[in-house]
């Protein structure tokens, strides 16, 4: 009886706290689905009389923020793959091979861990404007196709796979990259997981950079976008709350999907990072 | 570095084989081993040692210059640092950057160690309340801005509907200059606290029972517990986080551009907007880059002192023991 009582304690303490945290989102999608008339009134309607969904068919019948969704989902995805396969192959090296350099390499690639975005951006932008690449998607792409904590994360766990397997494969005449790909990358899952995870996460996300190096609209990524259109249609609310809606849900279903990867991802960003 | 992997054993055909023929093929093995190496980090370190180390020498190269990203630039020696410390727009970005990271820090690492403790037992519903609390982290700035300049509205913002049906008078919020940036530190909160309960629920589990039980039958309640045994196991986590959300707060952006684009009457400028303005509006990249690099010693100075901090602490906790 005393448990049960404290348990609910810790109920009416928690419930608020959660459902605070989670107003915000009640409040996008509801607002998302109301009319103009309900939303540009004051005080704005509460709760939605019936379901309208006009701002979605706006924002999907505008010419272009289905491309935007398409750009995002682009520069996303070839982040990914690439933070995989560049990540693994130099996390590899780096556990494995003995190479002159490799420890300086190494040590530099970690030493740009620290350095801030703010500090790179301006000659980041000159650099990328000098390969004739502002204002395409490569301006995006290019920077993030590999991360040192990709790189640093894979040697991580290729440190901690038993070297046996592998050495055997290797004496039997496999070549080093068929030992990465065919042994060590089948048991680097939770590897694999955690930099797809959290690529995805940055890249989806990012704001600064595209607005750095991107000017045409056709070229907007979601975030981008998103921002643009928001100045420019201050009074199309639920418009606005639909893009919205749409921007943050592939984030929220990958993370409802893989909760646990996403939250052993970035504790491990931190605490080993 | 002590794990850097041995060499590897010759394979045994090459051991019977004479002396000066094992040699050479070990030679061109390593050999070999070398340049499939390079072939595996190369592509890592142009990219990631292109675009950084690269950048930060030619931003320090700039910040000594006249340039407008367009036309050759010119050099003006320590001229854009003298200009800084006398930018009245510069201080006036420091000042809120610092304010904001005073406020945003302590207050996200100590909600976060109140919901992390609170969060740290096995009832009903737990998962559905840690889920909540965390998922603001993983949307994006830009959502969180959008979202919050509209419930934040002064006009058709539900924030103001909600005082009104209080019967309190309407606010300016984001357009009050003495509003905006506490308001962009709570939303901040809103989103980031949930990193700090996801890593304090993590260290939570590491803190080991023994500990406690013995604290307990030694007499000590909950409170000296938690005060003289929760606590000092998790500094090294609260260290970590100090760090981070320090580093976070101080690189501050993507909500501003989105909320208020540094106004009200420049409220909310920080240090970052002050440099993309001064690069890529005004066009004076020099004097972005001479400010993004005191940025970028301010940065440096704090992870460096939080280390001494943290070294020193182990130290006298080692003697102690």
């Amino acid at each position: 009886m005393n448990a049960r009582r404290s348990g609910l304690g810790w109920h009416l303490l928690l419930a608020p706290i959660a459902l605070a945290f989670a107003v915000p989102f009640v409040w996008l999608v509801l607002s998302s689905v109301m009319s103009d008339a309900e939303i540009n009134r004051f005080p704005p309607a509460l709760w939605p009389k019936g379901i309208h969904l006009d701002g979605y068919r706006y924002m999907l019948g505008n010419a272009l923020f289905p491309r935007w969704f398409g750009n995002s989902l682009i520069v996303a995805s070839v982040a990914v793959l690439s933070n995989l396969l560049l990540g693994a192959l130099g996390g590899y090296a780096f556990a494995r091979m003995r190479f002159g350099g490799s420890r300086l390499m190494l040590g530099l690639m970690l030493a740009t861990m620290v350095v801030p975005f703010q500090l790179t951006m301006i000659p980041t932008f000159l650099v990328m404007k000098w390969l004739g690449l502002i204002d395409t998607l490569g301006a995006l792409i290019l920077p993030s196709l590999v991360t040192p904590f990709a790189v640093f994360l894979f040697r991580q766990f290729f440190l901690s796979l038993p070297r046996e397997m592998e050495e055997a494969a290797w004496i039997d005449g496999c070549s080093r990259l068929r030992v990465l790909f065919s042994i060590v990358l089948p048991l680097s899952r939770p590897a694999l997981a955690t930099v797809a995870v959290l690529t995805f996460l940055t890249t989806w996300n990012d704001l600064t950079w595209p607005l750095i190096a991107i000017n045409h609209d056709t070229r907007y990524t979601l975030q981008l976008g998103l921002t643009t259109f928001q100045g420019l249609h201050h009074t199309k609310w639920s418009a606005v709350m639909a893009g919205n809606v749409i921007t943050v849900l592939p984030v929220l279903v990958a993370f409802l999907l893989a909760q646990k990867t996403f939250v052993q991802a970035l504790t491990s960003s931190g605490i080993k990072g | 570095m002590s794990t850097l992997p041995r060499a590897l054993t010759l394979p045994p055909q090459a051991a019977v084989e004479v002396p000066v023929a094992a040699r050479r093929a070990a030679r061109r093995r390593a050999r070999r081993e070398r340049a499939t190496a390079w072939a595996f980090i190369g592509p890592s370190v142009v990219v990631i040692l292109g675009l950084s180390v690269v950048p930060v020498v030619w931003s320090l190269l700039l910040s000594f210059r006249a340039d407008d990203l367009v036309t050759p630039s010119r050099w003006v020696g320590l001229d854009n640092y003298r200009a800084l410390a006398q930018d009245p727009n510069f201080r006036t970005a420091v000042g809120n950057t610092l304010l904001y990271t005073a406020l945003y820090v302590p207050l996200s690492l100590v909600g976060g160690l109140a919901l992390a403790l609170a969060l740290d037992r096995k009832i009903r519903f737990i998962g559905l309340y840690r889920t909540l609390v965390f998922i603001p982290f993983v949307v994006s700035a830009t959502a969180q801005g959008v979202l919050f300049s509209f419930i934040l509205d002064p006009e058709f913002g539900v924030a103001n509907a909600l005082l009104h049906h209080l019967g309190i008078s309407s606010q300016g919020f984001l357009t009050d200059p003495g509003q905006a940036l506490y308001l962009l530190v709570l939303i901040s909160l809103w989103s980031g606290v949930g990193f700090c309960v996801v890593v304090y629920l993590a260290a939570l589990q590491d803190v080991p029972p023994e500990l406690v039980e013995s604290a307990r039958l030694d007499g000590a309640n909950r409170r000296q517990v938690l005060r003289h045994v929760t606590l000092p196991a998790l500094t090294p986590v609260t260290v970590f986080l100090l760090l981070w959300e320090c580093i976070t707060a101080l690189q501050v952006f993507d909500l501003i551009y989105v909320t208020t684009k540094g106004g009200p009457l420049g409220s909310t400028t920080v240090v970052v907007y002050f440099v993309w303005q001064q690069a890529f509006q005004m066009f004076t990249a020099g004097y972005g880059a001479a400010a993004a690099y005191v940025l970028a010693v301010a940065l440096l100075v704090a992870g460096g002192a939080l280390r001494v901090v943290r070294r020193r602490r182990g130290r006298t906790e080692g003697a102690v023991r």
